[in-house]
């Protein structure tokens, strides 16, 4: 089961919508597929993203991952805790595991996202 | 649409046991093996404080026998398996005639007459060929015995605390790079204390149907000294930590032991003539080009294989293999760099993903185990 508060991307990314701001991080799913995670780059806020292109990395000890960006926004702040702490993406993916806080360009593109059945299908999908 | 053959992978005789333990598989070498179990993290960890339990079925046995299987191996391999005494092992490795490695090799001497030589599973039929070539003429003969041995190791500080109980000889007696028959939990075993992961550890060879109960035996009687199987991811970083090179990553068909820093391996005082020795008496003679260096990141990121590495006027060489150190808690690499580079201490940068970040050189291997 996948938070039903939230909305999600093909690459497995979740968006949670708080007024013209969101949270982004990555699902239970992908941090599990990547096992241990060990590293985390994350944009400097301020920085202006553009919905499906990379904005970091995560890095887990085999593996380099790319993050895309669910939406168009500006990044207006990251989890500085994840610099010292990536393994937080591993124990709470939706919680303390959070990556960025965007202020959006238009809020209703997060609805166009994947609602969380048709993330659950796509994942159950392989 | 390609009519290229691919051959289906081998199904590690433990398979069965790896899905029941909830590993992660994965295909290496043509072969389906658990990458890992828990987590590699949590793996490791374990190997470095306790034990670690591998499934190894993949790697190459290949048995060299007959009155002159050690003249015949001295003439295929880099080192001087002859000098070997009966029971001892060596590290060494197989050449081309350019002096390019084809595989890095243990050599076990279990008789007078009869060797051992293991081989990594994506060479093993390399390396067979090779052999089988390089022993025409010589009193002795091949014996691939691939796929018919089962390979589990137990790695780790505690590894002769959980095997002794369950063998018939004196683990005691067995020395770092050292063999002997044995039984291990009533199943024939070759008994060697080598290993791919910086600690004390035993590798039983089996025959292949017994390596099933060899694995439920050491897994059951390890769990109480906190033994866990262990995949090949965290073997990876274990042999990373250890210095340890990785045929395919530091060594290949393009690189000499020498540039590999392995150079003390070839024994080219040996009588006779081998494979590869004009070659390589040539780059000992002249020196290397590149030599492998390991490094630690002192800036934020981690080296991957295939990075480049820069010195202030540009590209100085490539990161061969690289990850975070779970026992060091910093990002370690190995890398081929220009031979002016080598010095512990010496500051370079590798490019992670169009960025210079700094990383130090500092003397092989990363991480010791405590004495």
């Amino acid at each position: 089961m996948v938070p039903g508060d939230l909305r999600y991307t093909k690459e497995h990314e979740w968006i949670r919508l708080e007024g013209d701001e969101a949270v982004v991080g990555i699902t239970r799913f992908a941090a599990d597929q990547l096992g241990d995670i060990v590293f985390v780059e994350l944009p400097a806020p301020g920085r202006a993203l553009e919905a499906h292109a990379t904005f970091g990395v995560v890095e887990s000890v085999k593996a380099v991952s790319d993050l895309f960006a669910p939406v168009a926004g500006e990044v207006i702040a990251i989890n500085d805790a994840l610099a010292g702490a990536p393994e937080l993406v591993n124990s709470d993916p939706y919680g303390e595991g959070w990556m960025l806080r965007v202020r959006l360009a238009d809020a209703a593109a997060v609805e166009a996202l994947l609602d969380p059945s048709a993330y659950e299908q796509l994942v159950a999908e392989g | 649409m390609t009519e290229l053959a691919v051959p289906a992978p081998v199904p590690s005789p433990l398979l069965g046991r790896h899905e029941a333990l909830g590993a992660r598989i994965v295909e290496f070498a043509g072969w389906l093996m658990p990458v890992q179990y828990a987590g590699i993290l949590e793996e490791h960890r374990a190997v470095r404080s306790a034990a670690g339990l591998f499934d190894l079925s993949h790697m190459g046995e290949l048995v060299v026998e007959g009155p002159e299987a050690g003249q015949a191996l001295a003439a295929a391999l880099v080192t001087d398996p002859p000098a070997l005494a009966v029971g001892r092992a060596q590290y060494s490795m197989i050449c081309a005639p350019d002096g390019g490695i084809l595989d890095d090799l243990i050599v076990y001497r279990l008789a007078d007459d009869r060797f051992m030589v293991v081989a990594n599973a994506s060479n093993a039929r390399t390396v067979s060929d090779a052999l089988a070539e390089r022993l025409d003429g010589f009193g002795a003969v091949l014996d691939d015995r691939s796929l018919a041995t089962g390979l589990v190791a137990v790695q780790g500080p505690r590894s002769i605390d959980i095997l002794q109980p369950l063998a018939s000889v004196d683990l005691a007696h067995i020395r770092y790079y050292g063999i002997a028959e044995g039984v291990v939990a009533g199943i024939p075993a070759l008994i060697a204390r080598t290993g791919y992961t910086g600690e004390d550890g035993f590798e039983l060879f089996v025959d292949v149907d017994r390596a099933g109960e060899v694995w439920d035996v050491a897994l059951e009687a390890g769990r109480r000294h906190g033994l866990v199987p262990v995949g090949l991811g965290a073997r990876d970083t274990l042999r990373l930590e250890a210095g340890m090179p990785l045929y395919g990553n530091e060594l290949d068909r393009a690189t000499t032991p020498f540039e590999a820093g392995l150079g003390r391996v070839v024994k080219l005082s040996k009588p006779g003539d081998f494979t590869g020795r004009t070659a390589l008496e040539k780059v000992a003679a002249d020196g290397v080009r590149r030599r492998l260096v390991g490094l630690v990141l002192r800036g934020r990121g981690i080296a991957r294989h295939g990075y480049p590495v820069l010195d202030a006027d540009g590209p100085t060489g490539v990161v061969t293999s690289g990850t975070m150190s779970p026992s060091l808690g910093s990002a370690i690499a190995m890398a081929y760099v220009a031979p002016g580079h080598t010095e512990p201490g010496t500051m370079l940068d590798v490019e992670i993903r169009g960025v210079r970040v700094s990383a130090e050189v500092v003397p092989l291997p990363f991480y010791r185990r405590p004495a």
